[in-house]
């Protein structure tokens, strides 16, 4: 049940300097659907893949709109989501009436990540178990943050996160000095590509299981949803993985490389 | 047991006699601002093409009194933004002083690359106004909010009630009456700002000066003036500051008839 004597708060060190509860709530993340996002010079753009528990019921959301110039797309405990999203949007709306300005991306990205910090360092709280990534626009540009439950924010030309979302990753790796001078739909095709390679072999992406959002310099955050994702799907032409049968090299190597993380199939959760 | 849930948790009335309530009583009633005291005149401020010109007096007055010469009543916030305030005196040193200075210092503190433009710090100012006048307890102000924004200038005032006001020429106090019909003659409206130099709007607000000096009875003949000049996203806020008034001339004075000693 315990894996030692050093996890049952989020207050406590492990001899080895650890602190096993958030170390848990990041692994909630990877047992959440991919979500990618990635940003160019004029655009920000977040793609996911939803899920649903069972054939007859409906998708989880995945992509949150905050304000007309910011929204989330999240991997890990929805409900947690929500808490932070609310929180999100007090902030952007006080901005608003405040300031008559809408909220600064790294301002309510620091926000969060002091609120998520806080849980790390009182008895009798726990971590959030959700991974975001912001995107966004202000004054100073597009902006893409990840944010985890220790309470980190990094800025990223392009991230994900999520169940299988090394294959994403690597791909964002490769294609990444594409993206600041792509255009609106080659950056939307290039996180559908991202999020394709994270798929299972039996998958593929659907109207259905796939979300978008986009949010530019003078254009609105915008949600894509079921029907509306059918054009960019049909742009993006084949909708299964291109990695196939390399499938399982690259799964191999994050696992032997870090021994944790979401090595191999005994991982999947695409369930 | 007493049945009135006053008494409970209190000593008994009959063993160490009745409660006096007036310890749970402050001392002093609340004071809230019933009235200015040492109060600045005028504010006076114009668009022109390419910036705004603000200019006020350095007189603080006690009433009747010219109690304080050197009272500067302008105030850069950031780098975009100038704030000018008439009305009292101490309430414009709390927001100049500790409201807006907190402002800006909590703004640049983040160092992420935001600053807070003069729209911000006009939203910022109108909504502690409102708050204020709500809490029964007003900043006995009128504040002109002058700066550059967006590649344009910017002008707007609000007041005790947090009432939010813009206009491309604008001024507070006896100005309001004496120096905005002389600001119209130079521009009517928005569309005219775009026809107005910088020399102009200097030169139509320092008249302004002069015509409050001569008829206002709160006003002095020293006064503090910013030029707020953008060119794109760049700002230069030019200070002048202890200007004395020029040229002055009181012959239309033997004209005045209807009070003094006159045989008219």
């Amino acid at each position: 049940m315990f894996r030692n004597n050093y996890d049952n708060d989020s207050v406590t060190f492990s001899p080895q300097g650890r602190i096993f509860q958030v170390e848990y709530a990041l692994e909630a993340i990877k047992q959440g659907s991919a979500a990618v996002g990635l940003v160019s010079k004029t655009h920000a753009v977040l793609v996911a893949l939803k899920r649903n528990a069972e054939e007859l019921g409906s998708y989880q959301k995945k992509i949150i709109g905050i304000d007309t110039h910011l929204g989330v797309a999240l991997a890990g405990l929805a409900p947690d989501a929500r808490v932070l999203s609310n929180f999100m949007r007090q902030q952007s709306m006080s901005s608003r009436l405040l300031y008559n300005r809408p909220v600064p991306i790294a301002r309510v990205v620091n926000a969060i990540a002091d609120k998520a910090q806080v849980n790390t360092q009182h008895y009798g709280r726990r971590p959030y178990g959700v991974g975001l990534l912001v995107a966004g626009v202000d004054e100073t540009g597009p902006h893409l943050w990840e944010f985890q439950p220790s309470g980190m924010v990094l800025e990223y030309r392009g991230a994900a996160i999520g169940a299988r979302s090394q294959s994403a990753r690597t791909y964002l790796e490769r294609n990444f000095e594409a993206f600041p001078d792509a255009s609106r739909e080659e950056l939307v095709l290039h996180g559908l590509r991202a999020l394709r390679d994270s798929l299972a072999q039996d998958k593929e992406l659907t109207t259905a299981n796939v979300s978008l959002a986009i949010v530019g310099e003078g254009e609105k955050f915008k949600l894509y949803d079921g029907e509306e994702v059918a054009d960019w799907l049909e742009k993006l032409g084949s909708t299964q993985s291109s990695r196939g049968s390399r499938g399982a090299q690259a799964a191999a190597a994050p696992a032997g490389a870090s021994g944790s993380g979401e090595g191999g199939d005994s991982m999947e959760v695409d369930a | 047991m007493n049945h009135l849930p006053e008494a409970w948790g209190r000593p008994r009335d009959d063993v160490y006699g009745a409660y006096d309530h007036s310890h749970l009583r402050p001392s002093m009633p609340n004071q809230h601002t019933q009235e200015p005291i040492v109060t600045g005149t005028s504010v006076v401020a114009l668009k022109y093409n390419g910036g705004v010109v603000i200019a006020a007096d350095n007189l603080a007055s006690y009433g009747s009194l010219a109690r304080f010469s050197n009272m500067e009543r302008l105030k850069q916030v950031g780098t975009h933004t100038v704030v000018g305030a008439s009305g009292d005196i101490s309430d414009m040193q709390y927001l100049f002083d500790t409201a807006l200075e907190d402002l800006v210092i909590k703004e640049e503190y983040q160092n992420d690359g935001h600053h807070l433009r003069a729209k911000h710090v006009y939203s910022y100012l109108s909504r502690v106004m409102y708050h204020r006048r709500n809490k029964f307890d007003p900043l006995w102000n009128v504040l002109l909010v002058a700066g550059w924004d967006d590649g344009k200038p910017f002008l707007a005032s609000t007041d005790l009630l947090g009432t939010t006001f813009s206009a491309p020429a604008l001024a507070s106090g006896f100005g309001a009456s004496l120096a905005v019909p002389l600001l119209r003659r130079v521009c009517p409206d928005e569309e005219s700002v775009a026809k107005i130099s910088r020399e102009r709007a200097i030169e139509a607000v320092e008249e302004c000066m002069k015509v409050l000096f001569y008829r206002d009875a709160r006003s002095t003949n020293k006064y503090t003036m910013a030029i707020v000049s953008g060119e794109d996203n760049k700002v230069d806020i030019e200070w002048k500051k202890d200007v004395e008034l020029q040229k002055q001339s009181w012959k239309f004075a033997e004209e005045i008839r209807g009070y003094g000693a006159q045989i008219v």
